[in-house]
């Protein structure tokens, strides 16, 4: 049971309207394990991770949370199985401090009414400092006056707060600098050394080698490559995201193997 | 964009400097007094200018008219402007959470005018004669119901509140009309009623005036020595004890000099402390409440405030609720003070005053920006330059020319600011 994928899904399919997202792909992620996803655009990458978010549910498939079989109908449900999903675009409040934004919509209160500042700031700077994020002046900063790498930090140390087991990382260094970049990588290193699945979403190739022990290739919905970070190159990636070989052709009723 | 970025760079420097301040830490600069000030000056350049361009405002306008006219820096006019700001302040602090959550409402004069004709028509001696208490419960009831209206408009059909708001204006001041001349032809209708009279026009004894203005300085010490206890207690840093201790004297000389001043006339009046209580009310709810602390997400970004699980409309709904609670409030104040309603209640300038209030108060029209007690000092600043223009004699034109100055001159103040605060803060 321990050593069982954390997520396990199975020939999931997906398809809005004549356009078939996804066809029958395989996809898991183990304990202290960083996925990595990637795909040119339109791959499929997105609906399948918002299939597992619970923001719409497959047409086909199984998926296994921790080697039970569940089917996600909401964010909320995703949130509750301990599956949390990072936004490209982030969602924090500018307006509003650090601590004020990881507990966003889950505030502590006390006596039923006021909120419980003193021990929601210890949380929140504890959550950070477990992953080693130091470059935040106060926690209670306000986000607007944050870097990009700082933002994300607080996106992810916001989405582990809540005993997550799962984190999907959407594009997390996308429009950062190098070092940002760097500072990133290592938090998402971070998160699997504490026994957290965590999933990378990413273009950026270099960035995935850097922190992706298992790469998931899709293209056109399905998954051409699954491959050991250790035992490929970057070329290998290009060419299953390019031209990795499809069992189905696109556009083409009956699903007949046709090698590419 | 390049610009900015390389600005921000060349500024901050994320690098060694920073590099070493772990979270939480207790630095040696927050905790003096020249630490203080550094910290403060460091938020003003980088456009968090807070109640700086008020008190800067306030004693240019101390200085001119009171150069220009002797009657504008006497007692006399001190409770004056005490009694003329309660209303306008009472309305703004409605206003105040309408901008926090990124809405407008123009409607919101005449709405009050709504509250203030209700309660003067139930308590009408001959018919129906509700007791007063009832009759300003009835009256707010409506004027809540009316933002609860308009906010379901506004949330449900997905229309802008500017739009909902301006049609609600037509609205509510014909209704104003309807209900006046179903009572009267003269246009105006008297309030006897001595305790609704007495609301906005009786002053507290001196020594009430010295016991409330113990309470509000004892209050404030009480709350901040909890606060930096309770922070203490959890480990974490909290505001040294000099600073709140350099605060609550700063506050009693402030406090018990106005006090002083109030008695040397007619004391403090009763409206300044009705005001009071509901600055302290919906600042608490503002500032201490999961509801406030929501208002102020769904202001600033209300994907944010979504994705949180937080009920985005029901927020806005809450929101012009309470603007319509405070707009019933300001109604009977205002009825309360000119001891009569009119046909014309509602009009002239009154919504100018209000909106203009909470954002000279530094309320930020882009939502998620503000305070509660702005509502308080923007009608300070609105009410004071009145009261100078009137004491000089100026003519209408001139006075609205002038006003309308003041209030471009905050806009441009919170636009100039935000501009900033990009420019330094976001990548």
């Amino acid at each position: 049971m321990a050593d069982g994928p954390l997520l396990a899904c199975t020939g999931i399919s997906k398809a809005f309207g004549a356009v078939q997202a996804l066809y029958r792909v395989d996809f898991e992620v183990r304990r202290g394990e960083v996925m990595g996803l990637v795909g040119d655009n339109g791959a499929g990458k997105s609906t399948l991770i918002k299939g597992i978010a619970g923001i719409y549910p497959f047409d086909e498939g199984e998926v296994r949370f921790e080697g039970d079989s569940v089917r996600i109908h909401s964010p909320r449900e995703a949130a509750r199985l301990g599956i949390e999903v990072v936004y490209q675009d982030l969602a924090l409040a500018d307006n509003l401090d650090v601590v004020s934004n990881m507990f966003l919509g889950r505030e502590r209160v006390r006596n039923g009414l006021v909120l419980d500042e003193p021990s929601m700031e210890r949380a929140a700077a504890a959550t950070l400092a477990s992953l080693s994020v130091t470059t935040l002046r106060s926690v209670r900063q306000r986000v607007i006056g944050l870097s990009g790498g700082q933002r994300q930090a607080v996106a992810v140390a916001k989405s582990v707060m809540w005993n997550s087991k799962l984190v999907i990382l959407d594009e997390p260094t996308a429009a950062l600098g190098v070092a940002q970049t760097r500072q990133v990588l290592d938090l998402v290193r971070r998160l699997a050394e504490q026994k957290l699945g965590v999933v990378i979403i990413s273009h950026n190739l270099h960035d995935v080698f850097e922190c992706a022990d298992r790469i998931t290739v899709l293209r056109l919905g399905q998954r051409v490559a699954l491959l050991e970070r250790a035992e490929t190159t970057q070329q290998e990636v290009v060419h299953a995201i390019t031209a990795g070989a499809l069992q189905h052709v696109p556009g083409m009723a009956d699903s007949r193997a046709v090698e590419a | 964009m390049a610009e900015n970025t390389q600005q921000r760079d060349g500024e901050e420097a994320p690098g060694p400097a920073d590099a070493d301040l772990t979270i939480g830490a207790t630095t040696a600069a927050d905790q003096t007094l020249s630490g203080y000030a550094r910290l403060w000056w460091q938020r003003v350049r980088s456009g968090e200018l807070g109640s700086l361009p008020i008190i800067v405002a306030l004693v240019l306008i101390a200085i001119v008219f009171g150069l220009l006219d002797d009657a504008f820096l006497t007692e006399r006019n001190f409770t004056n402007l005490l009694l003329q700001m309660a209303a306008t302040a009472i309305l703004a602090i409605g206003v105040v959470f309408v901008l926090l959550i990124g809405e407008i409402d123009l409607s919101i004069a005449y709405v009050s005018a709504v509250g203030g004709v209700v309660m003067t028509l139930l308590i009408r001696t001959d018919n129906p004669g509700w007791p007063w208490w009832l009759a300003i419960i009835a009256a707010v009831a409506v004027t809540t119901v009316i933002g609860l209206l308009q906010s379901i408009v506004i949330t449900k059909a997905g229309v802008p509140s500017f739009v909902v708001t301006l049609a609600g204006l037509l609205i509510w001041s014909g209704v104003v009309l309807i209900l006046m001349t179903q009572v009267t032809t003269t246009g105006t209708i008297r309030i006897s009623d001595e305790r609704i009279v007495g609301l906005a026009n009786d002053f507290l004894s001196d020594t009430g005036g010295l016991i409330l203005g113990a309470l509000v300085v004892g209050g404030f010490a009480v709350s901040q020595a909890l606060t930096a206890r309770s922070r203490r207690a959890g480990g974490l840093e909290a505001k040294p004890t000099l600073i709140i201790a350099l605060q609550v004297v700063g506050l009693a000389v402030v406090t018990f000099a106005a006090v002083y001043y109030a008695n040397l006339d007619r004391g403090v009046p009763t409206a300044t402390v009705i005001l009071g209580v509901f600055l302290v009310f919906w600042s608490f709810v503002a500032t201490r409440t999961p509801f406030g602390r929501h208002v102020y997400a769904v202001g600033g970004n209300p994907e944010a405030a979504r994705r949180a699980g937080i009920g985005v409309d029901r927020i806005r709904i809450y929101v012009f609720m309470i603007n319509g609670f405070m707009a019933g409030v300001g109604g009977v104040m205002l009825a309360s003070r000119l001891r009569s309603v009119a046909t014309s209640s509602g009009g002239g300038d009154l919504l100018l005053s209000v909106i203009a209030a909470a954002v000279i108060g530094g309320t930020s029209l882009f939502g998620g920006t503000g305070r509660v007690v702005a509502a308080l000092l923007g009608a300070t600043v609105i009410v004071s330059i009145n009261s100078g223009m009137n004491l000089l004699g100026l003519p209408q034109g001139t006075r609205f020319v002038i006003t309308g100055l003041v209030l471009l001159a905050a806009v441009l103040v919170d636009a100039v600011s935000k501009r900033a605060r990009a420019a330094r803060g976001l990548a």
